[in-house]
């Protein structure tokens, strides 16, 4: 057989001007798709920043939470009582909100402030400059280096901003991936100032952090925070319900999955074409296969091996092609938000599996009905 | 090895049902030696192409029987059938079906590769093959860059690459010119010809007639006049 599939092999490859033009169909439909898919997760990773960065392994908020920079606020007695549920390790407060920067040239800039428990500052960000602790001192804020940054005027230690009519001062600048989806700077101040500064409803905390004692916990934490009516989601929860948010609620999501789904028929159709056409013109040789006495069972060989050689082939340069795009687009960009997971290589390999089957159960049949006497005739 | 290479009798073979059907075969018996070429000749149209492919296991004909040294062929599997095509029979296409993106010694070695034969070995052998047909120095050509008569040798060498017992020729000099064609004729019958050999052309070229040790004539799907010829 290994002789029948180098055979198969360099009728494949030899024929250059078909080959290319299969190889370019193939790369440009997983292109395509891990493109899109690479843009949806990077999209979804940046929406789910924020539980990524303050790294609590439970979140209790109000049912209604669809998504995490659209919390909802809950009473102060939500806090004690998750303390003194049974399983849990440690809860702290979490602020998250938006506020009012006001420019030294008088424009207003919004911002998302995020403020950190007073005690345990839960969910620190890894800073480049400053100290931590100096977020304790008078009106400390510490600012997130990332896109959004220059729309502060690029602030360093000790700049001053106005924050909804209160003073603030910059005491340290933070390095951590950002949603960078709504355009605003970051801010990371205690739970105290950002409720004293930022003008609230009724109630303050947006969500209660919650270390369980242990994994095992988690579920009968879960039920004790259902019963006092609010509801425990675990991280992964809690990006997936974001991510979800993102794909259905959306428009933008929802366009994202259209397009997905529309590359994968458009890379499935334009790359079985033209495998299809390639078998097509080459029946005749298939028949003369057939007739020098080839068995059905060597010609469908040929055709798998074939079919799944260009399909890997253009796997590997679909996918490196996106790769280097991404890495090109990510150098002028740095906040751009594309990421190859694991999950779109398997997409992208899921597609390449599906051309690989579709277009050589199409040409099997086809090779199969060759009648080597046609090819006798001439 | 018995003498009678093919032995067939009562081969009726049509083509297509009710108005439209053509009789191609109608009753052809025949019987071939080792170390004879035989040679059928007849109008065009008259059905011998057919006969050839129900001959060497290429169609199913509707009635009738093909014995090749002994065995029925109409009778095995389709997978034996192939086996049998590529262990017995070498084909000589008329319009040779030389594979235009291998190399000659590639084309040669595909019923070898085919065979199993390992990839290497394969194209050494068909190098043999080659030289007899005496083109060992285009082994690494494209048949596209050979003259026509260079081609049909290629087309030679492939068919007999498997050793096979029986060669079949079907319109062997139709594209080439009358010298070419009568010359590869007569290194078929000096150089492919032997006693275990059972060689079948069909050809409409009275000159090369001096190679057949028979000549049969086809007409309206029936073999009749036998002609005879002194060789
Ligand atoms: N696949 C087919 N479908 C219908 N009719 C066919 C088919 N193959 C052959 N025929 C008919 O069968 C008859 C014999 O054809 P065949 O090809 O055997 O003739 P031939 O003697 O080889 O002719 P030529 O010298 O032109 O090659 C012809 O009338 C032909 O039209
Ligand atoms: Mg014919």
């Amino acid at each position: 057989m290994k002789g029948i599939l180098r055979l198969a092999y360099k009728l494949l490859v030899n024929d250059k001007s078909k080959f290319t033009a299969l190889l370019l169909g193939i790369t440009f439909a997983v292109f395509l798709i891990m493109f899109i898919t690479s843009m949806f997760s990077g999209v979804l990773n940046h929406a789910s920043a924020t539980v990524i960065n303050i790294g609590a392994s439970v979140w209790v908020m109000d049912p209604a939470v669809k998504a995490v920079f659209n919390s909802v606020g809950m009473p102060d007695y939500v806090l004690d009582a998750v303390r003194s549920m049974q399983g849990v390790k440690y809860a702290v407060p979490l602020y998250s909100g938006g506020a009012l920067v006001k420019l030294p040239d008088g424009t207003f800039q919004s911002v998302t402030v995020i403020g950190l428990d007073d005690t345990s500052l839960f969910g620190r960000p890894s800073l480049l400059e400053g100290k931590i602790e100096d977020i304790y001192t008078e009106s400390g804020f510490i600012v997130v280096r990332d896109a959004e940054f220059p729309k502060l005027e690029n602030p360093h230690i000790g700049s001053e901003l106005q924050l909804n009519d209160h003073r603030g001062v910059i005491v340290g600048i933070a390095k951590v991936t950002t949603s960078g989806l709504f355009g605003a700077p970051t801010l990371y101040t205690t739970y105290e100032r950002a409720i004293q500064y930022i003008p609230n409803p009724r109630y303050t905390i947006s969500y209660v952090l919650v270390e369980p004692k242990s994994a095992s916990d988690i579920p009968q934490i879960k039920k004790q925070v259902e019963a006092l009516g609010y509801q425990a989601r675990t991280k992964q929860e809690f990006m997936k319900r974001t991510a979800d948010f993102f794909i259905y609620e959306t428009g933008g999501g929802t366009n994202i999955l259209i397009m997905t789904a529309i590359s994968f028929i458009v890379g499935l159709s334009i790359s079985g074409q033209t495998f299809y056409t390639f078998i097509l013109e080459n029946l005749e040789r298939f028949g003369a296969l057939k007739a020098i006495g080839a068995k059905s069972r060597d010609l469908v060989g040929m055709i798998l091996f074939q079919a799944t050689f260009t399909a890997f082939t253009g796997y590997g340069l679909g996918v490196g092609l996106c790769a280097l795009l991404i890495a090109l687009a990510k150098l002028r960009l740095p906040s751009y938000a594309a990421k190859m997971t694991f999950s779109d290589l398997l997409i992208g390999l899921g597609m390449v599996v599906m051309i690989a089957t579709v277009s050589s159960y199409v040409a099997v049949r086809r090779v199969l009905k060759i009648e080597p006497f046609d090819i006798f005739r001439g | 090895m018995p003498n009678t290479a093919i032995q067939a009798t009562g081969l009726v073979k049509w083509f297509g049902e009710g108005e439209a059907r053509t009789m191609a075969l109608r009753e052809v018996s025949l019987e071939a030696q080792f170390g004879e070429m035989v040679y059928i000749v007849g109008p065009s149209g008259s059905g011998k192409t057919t006969l050839l492919s129900v001959l060497s296991g290429i169609l199913r004909p509707n009635e009738g029987k093909v014995l090749v040294e002994g065995a029925d062929i109409w009778r095995l599997s389709p997978d034996q059938l192939a086996d049998f095509r590529l262990g017995k029979i070498g084909f000589v296409f008329q319009d040779y079906h030389l594979f235009p993106r291998l190399t000659t010694a590639e084309n040669v070695a595909i019923p070898l590769i085919l065979k199993r034969k390992n990839w290497e070995e394969a194209i050494h052998e068909a190098e043999k093959y080659l030289d007899i047909v005496g083109l060992k120095s285009r082994a690494g050509l494209a048949p596209v860059k050979l003259s026509g008569g260079e081609q049909q040798r290629v087309a030679i060498a492939r068919a007999i690459a498997a050793q096979p017992d029986i060669l079949i020729l079907d319109e062997p000099t139709a594209s080439l010119d009358g010298d070419t064609g009568h010359a590869i004729l007569s290194f078929v019958h000096k150089n492919i010809l032997n006693k275990d050999r059972c060689i079948l052309v069909v050809t409409h070229d009275d000159r090369i007639y001096e190679f057949a040790t028979r000549i049969l004539n086809m007409e309206d799907g029936r073999l009749n006049g036998l002609q005879e010829r002194p060789v």
